[in-house]
């Protein structure tokens, strides 16, 4: 676990922050929000492969468990920041969700079909699917957790 | 104008320019029913989908479209929207000075310049073709960069030549397949063409696409959550072929 961490865990962290910031400039996001939506962003991958190494399951269900956590995960860290920034909410969880979105896989879907591999194809396109559906959950309880941090203030 | 058809128009204003940078549905109307009731009028109905806008006011029987033809993402604009609602909520300024700013807003250029895109998208390139597939020997990491940047560069350009949709996702995914090609020619099979180019496509791709179409068809907008899956479909089915006519060179 503490190995896990120093070689993988930390070099996960860096560069989900980094591309999270780099989305962000792709993106247009404002300047003064680029260093936290990347902190945003890592806090989010960082949780989905801890739990992608921690879990004794199949493929398919670390990935749905891990996508719907770290979604939950961005949507709260997000909501936070909003709330400190002054900012939509939108301008943080959306480029922290890159390296958890699946277009990576729906662009290996396209392919295969293309390319004669429709088997591989399905199986990816069940991946998109999964993940999609679970980062959509994971957000609405995101929103009820924020909802209910708001009551608590008041 | 009367005040009336200055309200309508803007809080149509504010609603395309968030619809047209990549607000979801649920955020567009709950902002333009904030304007409509802080200008006066609560009981305005606004009803948006993915391709127009409708605001109509019951009590003198008028109403307002506006159509919504061109879908980008621009957080900058959605930010500057949301300071001018909260602004004309807390009276700081007036509707006439709310409209003002809005066109300002809308015409508005992008505030990073190119050459800030073309490293934040070697950047995003590289950085998750390591924390993806875990390659990183000297030639995936050089024909990454590469790819990532020239194949975003390309996007952009066709995006901004012409209005032609999904053309500029072909164009950027074709650069991407061919730089993949030669380096996999010249170091002779010794690097990973998958890896790099999954790191390559990722800032083409529509992920952050697919997961707004099912959060905006959870929201209950039947209508624009499977629309905009549709547009997300199309593009990756751009990107898909893209890469796939080079691919089966190795």
């Amino acid at each position: 676990m503490l190995h896990w961490l120093l070689t993988n865990g930390l070099l996960q962290l860096a560069l989900a922050y980094l591309a999270t910031a780099g989305f962000g400039v792709l993106l247009n996001i404002p300047r003064r929000a680029l260093n936290l939506s990347g902190w945003v962003g890592a806090a989010g991958w960082f949780t989905y492969e801890l739990l992608y190494y921690l879990l004794p399951a199949s493929i398919d269900v670390k990935l749905a468990v891990g996508n719907l956590i770290a979604a939950v995960v961005i949507g709260v860290a997000s909501g936070m920041a909003a709330h400190y920034k002054q900012m939509p909410m939108i301008i943080f969880n959306i480029p922290s969700l890159v390296p958890l979105v699946p277009g990576g896989q729906s662009y290996r879907v396209v392919r295969n079909l293309v390319t004669g591999h429709p088997n591989v194809a399905y199986q990816y396109l069940g991946q998109v699917v999964i993940i999609a559906g679970v980062i959509a959950i994971g957000f609405l309880i995101a929103e009820f957790f924020n909802r209910l941090a708001w009551q608590l203030i008041r | 104008m009367s005040k009336t058809t200055v309200m309508l128009q803007t809080t149509l204003l504010a609603g395309a320019i968030l619809l047209e940078n990549g607000a979801e549905i649920e955020r567009v109307e709950d902002t333009m029913h904030r304007i409509a009731s802080n200008a006066g009028y609560p009981d305005a109905q606004i009803f948006v989908l993915l391709t127009g806008i409708t605001v109509s006011l019951p009590e003198t029987a008028t109403s307002q479209v506006r159509a919504i033809h061109r879908r980008g993402m621009d957080l900058e604009k959605v930010d500057q929207v949301n300071t001018l609602s909260r602004r004309f909520a807390h009276h700081e300024i007036s509707l006439d000075q709310f409209a003002d700013h809005l066109a300002q807003v809308n015409r508005a250029v992008p505030t990073f310049p190119f050459s800030w895109l073309a490293i934040a998208a070697a950047v995003v390139s590289v950085t998750l073709m390591i924390a993806f597939t875990g390659h990183a020997t000297m030639a995936d990491l050089l024909t990454c960069t590469l790819a990532g940047t020239l194949g975003f560069a390309t996007y952009y350009w066709i995006s901004k030549l012409g209005s032609i949709r999904f053309l500029s996702e072909f164009g950027g995914a074709l650069v991407i397949g061919l730089i993949t090609l030669i380096s996999y020619e010249l170091t002779r099979g010794n690097c990973h063409p998958d890896a790099i180019i999954i790191g390559a496509v990722m800032p083409l791709v529509p992920g952050v696409a697919i997961t707004n179409a099912v959060r905006d068809t959870m929201t209950g907008n039947l209508l624009s959550g499977p629309a905009r899956a549709v547009e997300a479909v199309l593009s990756a089915c751009a990107i898909g072929v893209g890469i796939a006519l080079t691919s089966f060179f190795y």
